[in-house]
């Protein structure tokens, strides 16, 4: 049966944008902690870990997200993992997550100077001691704005768990439209709930480039 | 227990036989996909670029009519998902009376899309040249143009060329959301591919790294360019 869209409509695709929200914070999170060792893994003077860290870097950043979460979405019960929408779905933007994240953190570790760690060295500070107390303090600095900014895409990309089937925003605004049938107007307003998340943190990005660059 | 043999293991329990030579002989419509998405890449990032000079342009604009316009199209598509902008002009814009087939609509929605980034970059570039070059140039007696041809153009080319090549690989990737709307591509082959075999997870493993194996070879042959242009180039 067609109905119009009403408020209740949006109050629907409002409690479906949580689970957009949800899902970016899980691979922002899983993402997070599985970057800080592929950053680690691109930079410590190890060569196999390196090559190691750049092949999975290359395989992430090299396909499209909608690829490797068809390739989770179906594989991993293949493999006796019979895992549904969300597991699929938040495995495979954590991985995505990853990549991405321990890159920028891994240039933001390089770009602070040899001078620093050389510093460091004649002060006598061990190699650990340098990375802790010198080095790490710097490159969180550098880091932070361009890790917001990476969120954005983040949130963004979760779109594409609709197309296996995850109910967030996106996958809600396809079930409304289907009982509307006012596709223009529900992704409009699907449209303005990710803009005013995506702006927030596009502008959270911006502030603290600005803050943080002038402290230095 | 190894990580490794305890995988092994999990893989021969399986009641399931992978089968990749079962895709092998639709080898031709992943040729033909791989020349789809190459063809929609080109096409839109071409189209994308012009769009992105033209609000570069009208957003470095002293006049507020033009700037801001171009200020809240950029904003608006970069903090939107590219999904939601491709449903809005394949199943929205019908409903206005504006309808499209799914391969003009991805065309669009792409070209919109990257417009916006476009913009940035090559807003970017502009800026990246430093404004005594421009008048160092005028000083020497070039004119505005001569200016703009030989100091500002070549340096903001080098400039922006590695955003441009990164750009191209990115948008290359993203064209495989349009298969959300069938449009014809690489990942919606699969799709083809998939409904005739059930193979969904060796044709989806397939595909994948037929996009990366895109990947790798743009990469490549963007250096190879940059390093014909910008890098052999002989002094002037």
């Amino acid at each position: 049966m067609i109905r119009e869209f009403a408020s209740a409509d949006v109050f629907y695709l409002l409690l479906a944008a949580r689970w957009t929200i949800g899902l970016a914070l899980v691979a922002a999170i899983g993402g997070g902690l599985l970057g800080l060792l592929i950053a680690l893994a691109r930079i410590l003077p190890f060569a196999p870990l390196n090559w190691l860290a750049i092949g999975y870097i290359n395989i992430i950043q090299g396909t499209p997200l909608l690829g490797q979460l068809f390739v989770f979405f179906f594989g991993l019960p293949l493999l006796g993992f019979p895992v549904g929408a969300w597991t699929a779905a938040a495995i495979s933007l954590s991985l995505y997550a990853s990549a991405f994240l321990g890159e920028i953190w891994r240039g933001a570790l390089q770009s602070v100077a040899k001078r620093q760690w050389e510093a460091g060295a004649a002060l006598g500070l061990t190699y650990r001691q340098r990375f802790t107390h010198v080095v790490i303090p710097q490159a969180v600095r550098i880091s932070i704005a361009p890790t917001v900014g990476f969120l954005v895409q983040l949130v963004k990309n979760t779109s594409l768990t609709a197309l296996i089937g995850f109910v967030e925003l996106t996958r809600a605004s396809q079930i409304i439209t289907a009982a509307t049938f006012a596709p223009l107007t529900v992704y409009l307003t699907a449209a303005a709930i990710y803009f005013v998340i995506c702006f927030t943190l596009s502008q959270l990005s911006r502030v603290l480039e600005r803050r943080l660059h002038g402290a230095r | 227990m190894s990580g490794t043999l305890w995988f092994a293991e999990q893989v021969r329990q399986l009641n399931y036989s992978f089968k990749f030579g079962a895709i092998w002989k639709y080898q031709d419509q992943i040729l033909e996909g791989i020349v789809l998405t190459l063809q929609l890449s080109i096409v839109t990032m071409i189209m994308g670029l012009a769009i992105g000079l033209l609000v570069a342009l009208a957003g470095s604009s002293p006049r507020r009519t033009l700037r801001l316009p171009a200020q809240i199209y950029v904003e608006a598509i970069r903090n939107t998902p590219l999904l939601v902008q491709l449903f809005i002009v394949f199943f929205g814009l019908p409903s206005i009376g504006i309808k499209l087939g799914a391969n003009t609509a991805a065309v669009i929605a792409l070209t919109i899309n990257m417009g916006a980034y476009g913009a940035e970059i090559i807003r970017a570039g502009i800026e990246s040249v430093r404004r005594h070059q421009i008048e160092a140039g005028r000083a020497l007696g070039l004119t505005a143009y001569q200016t703009f041809r030989h100091v500002v153009l070549f340096q903001a080319m080098k400039a922006i060329y590695p955003s441009l090549a990164s750009q191209f690989v990115l948008l290359m990737l993203a064209t495989s959301i349009v298969s959300a709307i069938g449009a014809s591509e690489l990942f919606h082959q699969g799709a083809f591919i998939e409904s005739r075999t059930y193979r969904s997870f060796e044709v989806y493993t397939l595909i994948t790294l037929t996009y990366l194996l895109i990947t790798l070879g743009l990469r490549t042959v963007f250096a190879g360019i940059y390093w014909v242009i910008f890098v052999r180039r002989p002094v002037r």
